[in-house]
């Protein structure tokens, strides 16, 4: 995260020493654990990733305890999440995509809550770790593709081949639209995780010119400002284009395009 | 109140809601911010879905010549068919975008607000397929 201490000790080091990388160093807490020769040490990462869990699951908790008709503050904002998502998957995915809903709503939530967590200086942003975004895209995909076959059978290879192409075609139009279907978790993962990651170098780079400049460093410091604003709105906007992009994926192995 | 005839206070309450939002959505007009941000969106969306499939085509003819022992020649193919899966992917996202286009389009043109296509928010940018 840009903290403008961090980037005043690189600059104390001497030189143009910032390194806006750093924030997404991964190290254990509390010494290293191993379990059958995997490292399965308890990060700075999932602590956080268990901060926005519990946050998530506290705010929700705490706002629908009062469960009155005409809701307060903290109970509106509960109610915006749910019905936020709720008309998602309804738009989305229909009717049918009712019981899926816990799942779309714990995914949004804690994406949610890790991108804007990840806003306070000094914490770690998980979302910005490729290996965290594919793990849940590679999930949602594989998952998706067994309810696929569940739902559907063998008929769900009809995914791969065009209605009406001729048959001839399909030499070439099974393995492209193979790889269109395989390509799916990467773009679904890349597209947060770049988003997110992008943002937090670019408020290291901006902290660390605030600190370099001097006195003229109250360009750099609106600047991100503004860009602190900016990035507050691709969190919880990236959040959503995840789980919507989920509710796509979930549609079209129930419905089949 | 308890009047059967009359609607409830909530529900009556819920009708006026209704209607303030309807007002609102048709007044709210987003500034340039909006229009920047979305356009980035959709570049970024693109670029991602034209790698995303040249990355699966070549990692698979890659891996698929060291296992067979054929290389280059998959390789070279797996390239080519990514390509077509890149394309095939862009040509998806601009279906999208464009539905997406459409229906918002619609929808402004029944509440009566601006019809700059731009001018929305990233919720109905990110559509169905």
């Amino acid at each position: 995260m840009a903290s403008e201490t961090e980037g005043a000790e690189a600059h104390g080091e001497g030189g143009f020493a910032i390194d806006p990388m750093h924030q997404f160093e991964v190290h254990p807490i509390g010494g290293k654990i191993e379990i059958g020769g995997l490292d399965v040490s308890f990060t700075n990462s999932s602590l956080w990733m268990v901060i926005a869990a519990l946050a998530a699951t506290l705010l929700m908790t705490l706002a629908m305890r009062p469960r009155s008709l005409v809701p307060g503050r903290l109970q509106s904002v509960a109610e915006i999440f749910y019905e936020t998502v709720a008309n998602m998957v309804r738009d989305n995915v229909g009717t049918a995509g009712r019981q899926y809903f816990p799942f779309i709503f714990t995914l949004f939530m804690f994406l949610l809550f890790g991108n804007v967590l990840s806003l306070i200086p000094g914490s770690f942003s998980f979302t910005a770790h490729i290996v965290v975004t594919f793990a849940l895209a590679i999930v949602i995909f594989i998952f998706v593709t067994i309810l696929g076959f569940a739902i559907h059978g063998l008929h769900f290879l009809r995914m791969f081949f065009p209605h009406g192409a001729p048959t001839w075609t399909a030499v070439i139009l099974i393995p492209i639209e193979l790889i269109s279907y395989l390509s799916r978790p990467i773009s679904h993962s890349v597209r947060l995780f770049a988003n997110m990651t992008v943002g937090h170098v670019l408020f290291k780079v901006l902290a660390g010119f605030v600190v370099l400049m001097g006195i003229a460093g109250v360009a750099p410091f609106i600047m991100l400002v503004g860009i602190t604003a900016l990035e507050l709105l691709v969190a919880l906007l990236q959040a959503y284009v995840f789980t919507i992009l989920a509710c796509v994926y979930l549609n079209d192995a129930i419905h089949m395009h | 109140m308890d009047d059967p005839d009359k609607p409830s206070s909530l529900q009556d309450l819920d009708r006026r809601l209704k209607a303030v939002r309807e007002r609102r959505q048709g007044a709210s007009k987003p500034g340039r911010h909006a229009i920047s941000s979305r356009g980035m969106n959709v570049g970024f969306r693109i670029a991602v879905e034209l790698l995303a499939a040249l990355v699966v085509g070549v990692g698979l003819g890659v891996v698929l010549d060291r296992w067979l022992g054929t290389s280059p020649w998959l390789l070279i193919l797996g390239f080519f068919l990514g390509c077509g899966g890149a394309l095939n992917n862009v040509m998806r996202t601009a279906k999208e975008l464009e539905a997406a286009r459409r229906r918002e389009q619609a929808q402004q043109g029944k509440s009566g607000g601006a019809p700059d296509d731009r001018a929305a928010g990233p919720r109905q940018g990110e559509g169905s397929g």
